[in-house]
């Protein structure tokens, strides 16, 4: 697999909100404008970029079976990786909290734009599940780990544009007091995952 | 508001997909199929229930700026213990739902009940709270395996149901489109809908 192939693929054909349905949580609750939408979408592809790596180190160096033996040979016996869990989130709370503060310090004005996004973004599903599929999918090396990670955020950054675009139309149409707000979001997510799954199956 | 409401109240006036719109993701990704629906409900009724007890009996002792990590410590641990529980006994559903279970940690269902209910409530009602969210979960959760997993393969719990009833013999097709993934949102939507047209107070605007 190449650097091109994957990216492309975590964009399209593994889209994380129309193929596997992460980060749902937040892509329903914040997508009302274009504008806020647009900043939580560069603030979860900026975290899936840095920690998705880091966790591979993580992984690679620390938990995998036979990951501790560069310590010492006697080591090679040892397999962390039931930890993986406590580990990958720990990783992401801690990098998202160092994250805020550099950014708050050296780029106020991104700060202001972002600022109410980042802290939540260490329980967002998205984030989580990039270090979880980084870890089942065995990418072979940090370049491939990058560019799944890139791809994956910018697919979550266009379904989450798009829905709120759509949303802003909304307004203005004929809808049933019952399906309002939320019930039809849900609906045309399902129409637009229906047009993303034309991408199943793709070869690069 | 006595235990007992606290158990029944998520399950339509307050129930956590269709009302707080928590724990979306899992709830549309496990439901192909009833058995991994159903192995997942009462995976994340576990731990809301025993995160809500936890977290409720530290509640004092927690400082609040820290809070966040010390709730994800006490959730993740829950969910590293579900995890390999279903390995041990359960190991061909536990690789069906593979990242999914991992992913209870930041469901948001959990998260939110912990932050909403449990930092300020005592233990007993906190636990009630967390059985409660988690059925309200689990209903909705057994409602689309149960439809998608009849519409789609005409199976239930792996029962060939339809094959037994003869229907394919008069000419019945299975819906392939409700296996995949688009048409757990739209059945979601539609249960939003019945739900929301008999119960007027929850209609947005």
């Amino acid at each position: 697999m190449d650097y091109i192939n994957i990216f492309i693929k975590s964009i399209f054909v593994d889209n994380m909100i129309f193929a596997f349905f992460l980060g749902m949580c937040s892509y329903l609750a914040v997508s009302k404008t274009v504008k806020t939408s647009a900043g939580l979408g560069i603030a979860v592809t900026f975290v899936l970029l840095i920690t998705v790596p880091v966790n591979y180190l993580v992984n690679k160096y620390l938990l995998a079976p036979g990951a501790l033996s560069w310590i010492s040979p006697a080591l090679e016996s040892v397999d962390l990786s039931f930890l993986s869990l406590i580990m990958f989130i720990a990783v992401i709370a801690a990098i998202v909290q160092i994250v805020e503060m550099i950014v708050e310090r050296f780029a106020p004005a991104l700060y202001n734009s972002l600022g109410i996004f980042l802290p939540l973004i260490a329980v967002n599903c998205a984030v989580m599940s990039g270090s979880l599929f980084m870890q089942e999918r065995g990418y072979s090396n940090i370049g491939e780990v990058t560019c799944f990670a890139l791809g994956s955020g910018i697919g979550w950054f266009l379904a989450i544009v798009a829905i709120a675009a759509i949303r802003e139309k909304l307004r203005y149409s004929h809808i049933p007091p019952a399906l309002k707000g939320v019930g039809i979001t849900f609906i045309i997510t399902g129409l637009m995952g229906m047009a993303f799954m034309s991408f199943m199956g793709i070869k690069l | 508001m006595k235990n007992l409401d606290l158990i029944k109240f998520p399950f339509s006036k307050n129930n956590p997909i269709t009302v707080q719109v928590l724990g979306v993701c899992s709830c549309l990704a496990v439901t192909a199929q009833l058995k991994p629906a159903v192995v997942m409900a009462v995976s994340v009724t576990v731990v809301v229930a025993l995160a809500n007890l936890i977290i409720s009996l530290l509640r004092n002792t927690i400082p609040p700026r820290i809070r966040i990590i010390v709730q994800l410590v006490v959730v993740s641990t829950l969910v590293v213990l579900v995890d390999q529980f279903l390995k041990a006994y359960m190991y061909d559903v536990s690789k069906q739902l593979s990242v999914f279970v991992g992913l209870i940690i930041t469901n948001c269902i959990v998260m939110g009940r912990l932050e909403a209910f449990a930092m300020s409530n005592p233990p007993v009602p906190s636990l009630c709270d967390g059985i409660g969210n988690g059925l309200g979960y689990s209903v909705i959760l057994v409602a689309l395996g149960f439809v998608r997993e009849l519409f789609g393969s005409g199976t239930l719990w792996g029962y060939p149901i339809v094959e037994k009833l003869g229907l394919y013999g008069i000419g019945y097709e299975n819906n392939g489109l409700m296996i995949m993934p688009p048409m757990a949102l739209i059945l979601a939507g539609i249960i939003i809908w019945i739900q929301r047209t008999r119960n007027k107070d929850l209609q947005e605007d």
